[in-house]
């Protein structure tokens, strides 16, 4: 793919991997922390954070040139959500166990 | 889309020869229209092959989300023996990874050919070190009998912050089936991975990438990213349950 | 001798058939074409095979004892009928064949995306394939097709983890037929070819794509898991050690209810071009049965927990599955109406495709509608695991999907061969296959209702079951009658059929516009497309006014 800015997109690159490290260190950070419940939402909150730069930035997401590549991570996202959700739905609901 | 009409090239009775009047590279291959169709197409398959990877990773996310659920206490206490350290090495060794990948496509799009051939060998470099890490770490549950099957056993661990109460082992086992087979999978995808780069790695130092050819470079680089992005989730979902 | 030199011979137009010939010619292709057909007679030998299982099943059950095999090996039959039927023979078979050959003609492309990957696909098949034969020679499986756990992880000691293997070969043999579909529709449509001028059977085998691609990588990672823990003891689904059955049941149904989408919604495609032809129309509401494929794709994945409404789900969960199980009948049920619509004020001409699509219409309603019956929580519970379910789903799978599949088969098969098949004996055979498949299956339901359970192989118990069950096999007879028709008529046409002219239907479609059979590269120019699908009016005028592509 050719890159539509002419800057270099060098500085950005090198901005989301510093990014993801301060990440990382976040995640193991807070997890040594006693924050109850949040714990999890934390944790998974600063993963997608990561995973959506690595998606955005180095798979190229943001500067995609189709809506098209847009559509495929949303519909993979949508249906795992789906699998996801929808499973435990029923374990959520069962009154037993 | 144009409506142009263009001409295919002439059909020819041999699969490999290529004798057409226009010209165009070797790497054009004959059922496209031009290359600009062949790049799209590569892409796209790349973006939806590693939409059914989602797929694929998502069963087991599933299945650790329940159990998880049900046996919070028991996978907190499975989880605390497993390294932290390593794991959050690991993370940052395919962070680190990912920089590199992108480099490389940025090198063969800009015909830095020395960047590009260094970035795709630190990026086996780092996935290699990446597998060496994770071999430690499988060695060590192996020594600690924590790989389910028949030899596994999980007595007397305590779970975390409910001092007395100790963790069901079969619940335990549950967690090391999921640990195992999760990162077992991801090992594999980095495998398959390290095959590919390899390849890539080949083809640039022929000098095959420029900037007008890289797609393979591009795809590649997705499908490590993919990887990449998978433990991303399995890293705070394994290693970091209940470490407080 | 010297007087043949003379008289001048024919030329045989060079085609994709002609082309080379030799074994490794075929199978090192990466000709779409000849894959379609590759695929075409692995499915047909499947297709036989299942059969046979399917004879053996219905004769144990003309009486009530148990007397013509044991418990166990009618385990194994009613087992293997299901995992060859589903995996070998419906899941690829419209895409595979039928697809594989028209997807890049009608698109107006020289081939899929991928050929080289098409091949592959081919070549997983029929790994799988060999395994599973393997595997049922060696003992088969007796879990049942969909294998429950903990049964098939802790308890039968059957071959669970080489047919598991096989499934999973050839599961990924589907995904990358999906993978081609999807990028070679979205990225190689010829030039004029928009997505609102495309055939709505490419439309269908979009959404088929779909949900091959996003559902049949959990049914892998589910295999992997039954084949983990019946090697290593895991407790993933075994009680006993912590772990749910029930969550075996929602990864597996996760896929294997969108799959039964898989193998629906290519048969509806086929279905929307014979009655876009045999009426002569337009087909009603274009926009209305393309977005329906895509919507049958989405909702499919919604409701697969109606498949465990006894399970042991939450009652909570169950209200929501039952309820979308409702809405996901909504395009399915939009798409009849307009394919009626379509029938009417039409010239209908009743030539053999049209009859299967005729026999589809009724059948597919009638099954679609126990569908609702059966995604009624109430009565769900009375008729789950019975022969109501048997013939619910049979009557969409082979009053569907099988009477799409030889609809379409006779309608291209000019195309294919380049050769008619007999039309009398042709329509003679759809109407075998349909009193064949009522005599078979109509009884099934009515056998269900009455409280018959499926997977027994004695029904001692409940001697009044016998009469329905020996017009069952009756009709099976009758209906494996029908099937083997067309099989001799179309290999006997290969040799002896009138030679098929481009466009013998005069049909609409890019795949009309050129040679029967078409060239290797299918277009001598590539075509541009300046009108709408399914330009009848213009077709049947009396001078043309399309400008007609080169060829």
């Amino acid at each position: 793919m050719t890159g539509h800015s002419k800057s270099s997109p060098l500085p950005t690159y090198f901005a989301v991997f510093f990014a993801l490290l301060v990440g990382t260190g976040l995640t193991v950070f807070a997890a040594t922390l006693d924050l109850g419940r949040f714990n999890a939402a934390v944790a998974l909150g600063i993963a997608t954070v990561k995973a959506t730069l690595v998606a955005l930035f180095f798979m190229h997401v943001w500067h995609a040139s189709e809506k098209l590549t847009k559509l495929v991570v949303i519909a993979a996202l949508f249906f795992l959500l789906l699998l996801l959700g929808l499973t435990m739905s029923d374990y959520a609901t069962r009154p037993w166990s | 889309m144009l409506l142009t009409r263009r001409r295919f090239p002439l059909p020819d009775s041999t699969a490999i020869g290529l004798q057409h009047e226009e010209e165009h590279r070797p790497e054009l291959l004959h059922h496209f229209a031009d290359e600009q169709q062949q790049r799209d197409a590569s892409s796209l398959g790349m973006w939806v092959f590693l939409a059914t990877e989602v797929m694929f990773f998502g069963g087991m996310f599933c299945a650790y989300l329940v159990y998880r659920r049900w046996y919070f206490g028991d996978f907190g206490a499975a989880s605390k023996s497993i390294n932290m350290a390593l794991g959050a090495t690991n993370t940052a060794v395919l962070i680190c990874s990912s920089l590199t990948v992108v480099l490389a496509v940025w090198a063969a799009q800009t015909a830095r050919k020395k960047l590009l051939i260094g970035s795709l060998a630190l990026t086996m470099l780092l996935g290699l070190t990446f597998l060496g890490i994770k071999g430690m770490e499988y060695r060590d549950k192996f020594v600690e009998h924590h790989v389910p099957g028949a030899s596994f056993s999980f007595d007397h661990e305590e779970i975390p912050g409910h001092p007395g109460q100790y963790a069901n082992p079969a619940h335990a086992q549950i967690f090391f089936s999921l640990y195992f087979i999760m990162t077992g999978l991801h090992a594999l995808h980095m495998i398959i991975g390290l095959g590919i780069f390899l390849w890539l790695l080949i083809m640039a130092w022929k000098g095959r990438f420029t900037p007008e050819y890289n797609t393979p470079v591009e795809i590649g680089g997705l499908y490590w990213h993919f990887v990449d992005i998978v433990w991303i989730y399995l890293f705070p979902l394994l290693y970091l349950i209940d470490r407080h | 001798m010297s007087m043949s030199a003379l008289i001048p011979q024919p030329v045989e137009r060079e085609n994709y058939l002609n082309k080379k010939y030799g074994v490794w010619s075929w199978l090192l292709t990466t000709d779409h074409k000849r894959i379609a057909l590759l695929y075409l007679l692995s499915i047909t030998f499947f297709f036989f095979i299942g059969g046979f299982f399917a004879l053996l099943i219905r004769l144990e059950l003309l009486t009530p004892a148990g007397d013509l095999v044991q418990a166990d090996t009618y385990n194994k039959l009613f087992t293997m009928h299901g995992m060859v039927m589903v995996f070998f023979l419906l899941i690829p078979s419209i895409p595979a064949t039928l697809g594989n050959f028209l997807v890049p003609l009608m698109i107006g492309a020289k081939d899929l995306a991928f050929p080289r990957v098409n091949l592959l696909s081919w070549y997983l098949y029929i790994i799988g394939g060999v395994m599973m034969l393997h595997c049922m020679l060696t003992g088969g499986v007796d879990t049942g097709w969909t294998f429950y756990a903990p049964f098939s992880t802790n308890f039968t000691n059957t071959k669970i983890v080489e047919a598991g293997l096989a499934i999973f070969i050839t599961g990924f043999s589907s995904i990358l037929t999906g993978l081609n579909f999807v990028v070679t529709i979205h990225r190689m449509r010829a030039p004029g070819m928009t997505w609102s001028r495309l055939p709505l059977f490419i439309w269908a085998h979009y959404a088929t794509s779909i949900i091959q691609l996003l559902g049949t990588p959990v049914v892998a990672i589910t295999i992997v898991l039954v084949a983990a823990e019946r090697a290593l003891h895991l407790g993933i689904f075994d009680p006993k050690l912590g772990g749910d059955p029930v969550l075996f049941q929602h990864l597996f149904w996760f896929y294997s209810h969108p799959a039964v989408y898989i193998m629906i919604l290519p048969s509806m495609g086929v279905i929307t071009e014979i009655i876009a032809c045999f009426s002569r129309k337009r087909i009603f509401g274009y926009h209305f049965v393309a977005f329906s494929s895509i919507a049958i794709a989405v909702f499919g994945f919604l409701v697969w927990a109606h498949h465990m409404f006894v399970a042991g789900i939450s009652v909570y969960s169950a209200l929501v599955f039952s309820f979308l199980s409702y809405a996901v009948a909504l395009p399915s049920a939009i798409k009849v109406f307009n394919w009626t619509a379509t029938l009417y004020k039409g010239s209908i001409h009743y030539d053999a495709p049209m009859l299967y699509a005729f026999g589809f219409l009724g059948l597919f309603t009638i099954g679609g509608l126990t569908g609702l019956f059966l995604a009624a929580l109430g009565i769900n519970v009375h008729v789950t695991d019975t022969y109501f379910v048997v013939a619910h789903f049979h009557y969409i799978m082979v009053g569907g999907a099988v009477m799409g599949y030889l609809g379409g088969m006779h309608f291209w098969w000019p195309k294919i061969s380049g050769r008619l098949y007999p039309e009398g004996w042709a329509r003679l055979a759809a109407l075998i296959v349909f009193i064949g498949f009522n005599l078979t299956f109509f009884p099934q339901f009515v056998l269900g209702y009455m409280g018959m359970p499926r997977r027994y192989y004695d029904y001692s118990h409940m001697p009044e079951f016998q009469v329905l069950n020996v017009l069952s096999t009756a009709g099976a007879t009758v209906l494996g009658v029908g099937y083997l028709l067309p099989m001799i008529y179309f290999l006997w046409s290969m040799r002896y059929g009138k030679p098929a002219s481009d466009n013998p239907w005069n049909a609409a479609g890019l795949e009309w516009k050129t040679a029967s059979p078409p060239p290797t590269f299918n277009f001598e120019e590539e075509p541009v497309v300046t009108w709408e699908a399914y330009n009848y009016e213009e077709l049947d005028a009396p001078h043309p006014q399309e400008v007609p592509v080169a060829r």
